[in-house]
């Protein structure tokens, strides 16, 4: 409970927040970083997982390939760059986006596979181009599903961006290896603290994304809202 | 009754991921003493090291030569820090432990500051806890240093800590973020010689391969590297010498229990007085750059100084 409460005053110290490995520097240096892993990884992400959606081939390539990525350690994956690339921000961007890849696919493939085939056939039968159907049909349909795969890749590049700083990019994680080494435990819970901040301002930030960016037709769809009412009506079985 | 379900599995992956964290604590404690109570007729000696292949090296050395000696080891190797360790010693679970005079020095009372080989030895023995003593200190060092590329020693014309002063380009320093604010640190190269280092990147390996590299690229133009560490020579760097002994002088010496009985002390002694700078150099070199496994580093070294 000491180091929670030591914790709490490392941060609100003014003097911890200046200079150039202070709170405040850091803190923009962990956002940056995260920020833009994320538009790096769905930029590749999200066209290549709407072609395997939109098709339907690849799907499990994507899906073993995607799987093994996972499994990769991403410190091992920022060491072995940095050995090639040299230290500062390129090896942690490159392991951080092979980290967010999966998570970003998997969410716009399976938006776009959710959707009712008879859906997307409709929309052909009316007279609807490949391109027509993509962009009115299935993306803001598979919309909530990709905000999902958007939403937990951030929250997972947020917090592994803290090992950005033990090949010098920066960021959050100089509080951890710091803390570590010294024993100062509340530097070291500090930084997590700080981390989890981020991490949740992330998910807050990406559920006021999906009310505004999902449509209300979609929204009503959705399937929390078909469990609520009952599936068949007590009138008729009696 | 969907979603009841799933929040049941839900539980239950919690709960098993739960068991499997608690049980992975309970088994993988790397100073469990339940292994050393042996007692008996033969004493059993554990023989710990640092989470550093170097010092794991030694460690392996002290355990083949206790065992052509007659007596049985119990390996506990990369136990991580200090802190955790030094308990364990002072409690008997440890019985051997390769350490650094200054480093180990510097733990046990922060207010120690530099000093000869000799001076660091004596105040050690001062300050180990009762039960714990150190053995004689080898020959053989793995210290902190300031470490430049050969070139730019040359441009400079750098041969000690004071001459970087000469220096006329922005220094930017690197290494374990820790650095900034230690005692050897930037801040006394300027309170101390004057020099007025750049910047400060912290690279957290500290001073393996990622620091070298930055070095060499000139990311960095001033690293802590350790002197014993191969890279150093493999890479063209020049560990500026430290007359003034601004770091402590770090020489490998074993740390034993009580339970260490004066024949495991000579066998100790012996090892340390036969390793030299340039075999202990040499050894690390083996392990870095030939990927050898320190039980055969170890076997090798100890034939060739016939301690079989």
């Amino acid at each position: 409970m000491n180091f929670l409460i030591e914790a709490f005053q490392f941060i609100f110290d003014p003097a911890n927040w200046g200079g150039s490995g202070g709170i405040g520097v850091r803190l923009v240096e962990h956002l940056w970083v995260s920020l833009l892993v994320v538009v790096i990884a769905a930029a590749i992400a999200i066209p290549v997982g709407f072609l395997i959606g939109h098709t339907g081939t690849g799907k499990s390539i994507a899906v073993i390939g995607s799987g093994g990525v996972r499994a990769l350690p991403t410190l091992g994956l920022v060491t072995v760059i940095a050995l090639s690339v040299g230290i500062g921000l390129t090896a942690p961007i490159i392991a951080l986006v092979v980290l967010a890849i999966p998570s970003i696919l998997a969410g716009a493939y399976s938006g776009f596979e959710a959707i009712d085939r008879r859906t997307i056939d409709a929309a052909r039968a009316v007279g609807r181009t490949e391109w027509q159907i993509v962009t009115a049909v299935e993306l803001p349909l598979g919309l909530p599903l990709l905000m999902g795969g958007l939403r937990s890749a951030s929250l997972q590049v947020i917090s592994t961006a803290t090992l950005a700083a033990y090949v010098g990019g920066g960021g959050l994680g100089g509080f951890l290896f710091t803390g570590l080494r010294t024993n100062d435990y509340p530097q070291m819970l500090a930084g997590s603290i700080l981390v989890i901040a981020l991490a949740l301002l992330s998910e807050g930030f990406f559920a006021i994304l999906e009310r505004v960016t999902v449509p209300a037709g979609v929204r009503a769809g959705l399937p929390t809202s078909v469990r609520a009412r009952p599936s068949r009506s007590r009138a008729t079985a009696a | 009754m969907f979603t009841a379900h799933k929040g049941r599995l839900a539980i239950g992956a919690v709960a098993v991921g739960a068991v499997l964290a608690l049980s992975g604590c309970s088994s993988s404690n790397p100073v469990d003493p339940g292994t050393s109570s042996g007692g008996g007729s033969e004493t059993t000696l554990v023989v710990g090291s640092q989470a550093y292949y170097s010092n794991e090296i030694v460690a392996e050395i002290y355990s083949q030569a206790l065992e052509a000696g007659g007596y049985t080891v119990d390996r506990q190797f990369q136990i991580g820090q200090r802190e955790i360790y030094l308990p364990e010693i002072e409690s008997g679970a440890i019985d051997v432990f390769p350490e650094y005079i200054g480093s180990l020095l510097q733990a046990l009372d922060s207010t120690a500051t530099g000093g000869t080989e000799d001076e660091v030895y004596t105040a050690l023995q001062a300050a180990v806890p009762d039960g714990v003593s150190v053995l004689t200190p080898s020959a053989a060092s793995d210290q902190n240093s300031w470490t430049v590329t050969k070139a730019f020693a040359e441009k400079y014309n750098l041969t000690d800590i004071a001459s970087l002063a000469n220096v006329t380009e922005p220094i930017n320093v690197g290494g374990n973020s820790e650095l900034e604010t230690r005692p050897y640190g930037p801040s006394t190269l300027k309170s101390k010689y004057g020099i007025t280092t750049a910047g400060f990147t912290a690279v957290e390996d500290s001073g393996g391969p990622l620091t070298v590299k930055a070095l060499v690229d000139g990311d960095i133009q001033l690293a802590n590297i350790y002197t014993a560490d191969p890279n150093i020579a493999s890479n063209d760097l020049v560990a500026l010498t430290d007359p003034d002994g601004l770091f402590l002088p770090d020489n490998i010496a074993a740390v034993v229990s009580a339970k260490v009985d004066s024949g495991a002390q000579e066998i100790l002694n012996n090892v340390d007085a036969a390793l030299t700078q340039e075999d202990f150099v040499g050894l690390n070199a083996e392990s870095v750059n030939d990927q050898k496994s320190s039980a055969v580093i170890a076997t090798e070294w100890l034939k060739a100084n016939n301690f079989d």
